[in-house]
């Protein structure tokens, strides 16, 4: 169709006026536009406020969402299920999956404890979860790899706390809105999460390809420990995630590491669970600059008593 | 005449007689469903890579050149701050790249004002290929080869649906043009 000639605007002064407007308020919003983007690179958390409020409005459909997509995902697993040995195969070859990452997890654990026992006899309190909420959907068209779930600030979670599924990691808090939070998904390159394999003990990181897949750099070069199929864990280092829990699954071995792909994908993820920090004094010690000393270790109240005198 | 022929008195929007459009239906169908795809585009499907075309974006172009005029100019600047505030890119993305990309149509439009379907296709599905790759770009995050290479089935199923956009879009407008006022 072709275009309606209004470039060439008559003598009508205000037809003349209203058009040339037009193109000053695009310029002027392509401006503004560049500036805002500006200012969001430069500080990321800048636009929290809006992004919460208008992500709360927006809650109830994706509440909605989330049960149709885990119901069509199931519905997709019966059809290939009945195609290849009936409608049950699905369910139990879920089940398994989940029990062989239980029964990693579990030898992972062991170790962990035998650990810890043969350091201080150091036990880990059960930590509850913080809230259990729905995943209630990402950021399907941007390249990053950003998640929603439906509970925020009244549900007492903050910034920062770790966010799993049944199978193992989701990702971790990274802006909280009034019922809705947004999670940086392990995916997201921009993600960093301390591992180790949970047979060989090898620690390293787990960064986000941006592609759905991970990449695991380990700390020590060396002879690569790591085989295909091994099961990556948390580490607990950093304080955030507590340790021993599932993140990925090797897939092919690289030089200085492996590239894995995520337990938990966060297209089957239906219900999860947002736990607390971890360690809250090991990431507030990060935070703090080497000079000052930690708000409640045993040098801040020295130094406060100091100051006292 | 109406023995002879029933249809005679209505066309694609309806009855003729004694109804009228409605100016407040015929504004608000455009800006309403660009507004949807924003919010639709982060709902249904939660993926570790992305895959969804940017269908707010897709909503905008498609308008924009399926119905040359019915938008204003400034019109990227409101919507693409609405799709920032879902989309995951960094707040200001949307709102320069939309305001650009309707620049960048109407100088288009000044060259080529005749220009049939497939003309409209190649110039959508460029701009949305274009748009995926800066917004990847100025995403906050480092770009690597994996990250580039993932975004190819996204741009591909973007350009592909562009055809689908239209037909919703020339849909919408029927609907935006039907004749619900009740003259008295």
């Amino acid at each position: 169709m072709a275009p309606p000639d209004k470039r060439r605007s008559s003598y009508s002064r205000r037809a003349q006026y209203t058009l040339f407007t037009g193109y000053v308020l695009a310029g002027i919003g392509a401006l503004v536009g560049a500036v805002l983007l500006g200012v969001s690179l430069w500080q990321p958390a800048a636009f929290t406020g809006p992004r919460g409020v208008a992500r709360d409005a927006v809650e109830p459909i994706g509440q909605g969402g989330a049960i149709a997509r885990t119901g069509g995902q199931g519905l997709f697993a019966a059809i290939g299920a009945y195609i290849s040995a009936g409608s049950q195969n699905a369910d139990l070859k879920r089940e398994l999956e989940i029990a062989r990452i239980r029964i990693a997890e579990a030898d992972s654990l062991a170790r962990e404890n035998a650990r810890l026992k043969a350091l201080l006899g150091l036990r880990d309190s059960e930590a509850r979860p913080v809230a259990i909420t729905r995943f209630i959907g990402s950021t399907a068209a941007s390249t990053r790899r950003f998640g929603y779930i439906g509970a925020g600030r009244d549900a007492g979670i903050e910034v920062g706390m770790p966010v799993r599924s049944a199978r193992g990691v989701v990702g971790r808090v990274l802006e909280t809105g009034e019922s809705t939070s947004r999670v940086l998904l392990l995916t997201d390159r921009e993600s960093v999460l301390p591992v180790r394999g949970a047979r060989s003990d090898a620690a390293g990181f787990a960064e986000g390809r941006g592609d759905g897949s991970l990449r695991i750099r380990l700390v020590n070069l060396g002879i690569n420990p790591l085989r295909k199929g091994d099961l990556i864990v948390t580490s607990g280092a950093g304080g955030y995630y507590a340790p021993g829990i599932a993140v990925a699954i090797v897939t092919s071995i690289a030089d200085d590491g492996a590239f894995a792909r995520m337990v938990s994908d966060p297209a089957a993820t239906d219900l999860v669970a947002v736990q607390p920090i971890w360690q809250r004094t090991t990431v507030e010690a990060a935070r703090t600059p080497v000079e000052e000393p930690i708000a409640g270790s045993d040098q801040a109240d020295a130094a406060a008593n100091n100051e006292g005198q | 005449m109406q023995r002879l022929d029933p249809a005679s008195r209505r066309d694609a929007y309806g009855g003729r007689i004694n109804r009228a459009h409605s100016p407040w239906l015929a504004t608000i169908v455009p800006w309403l469903s660009i507004l949807l795809g924003s919010i639709v585009q982060t709902l249904p499907i939660a993926s570790a890579l992305p895959m969804l075309p940017p269908l707010g974006f897709a909503m905008l172009l498609g308008w924009r050149l399926v119905r040359p005029g019915l938008l204003p100019v400034w019109a990227g600047f409101p919507l693409g701050m609405f799709d920032d505030l879902f989309s995951g890119q960094p707040f200001g993305s949307a709102i320069l790249l939309w305001s650009l990309a309707m620049l960048m149509i109407e100088i288009i439009e000044a060259r080529v004002p005749w220009r049939g379907f497939a003309f409209d296709w190649l110039l959508g599905g460029a701009i949305l290929a274009g748009y995926l790759l800066i917004g990847a770009l100025a995403s906050g995050a480092p770009l690597g080869t994996p990250a580039l290479v993932a975004m190819g089935p996204q741009v591909v199923l973007s350009v592909l649906l562009f055809p689908l956009i239209s037909r919703i879009v020339s849909t919408l407008d029927r609907v935006r043009l039907t004749r619900i006022r009740v003259l008295r």
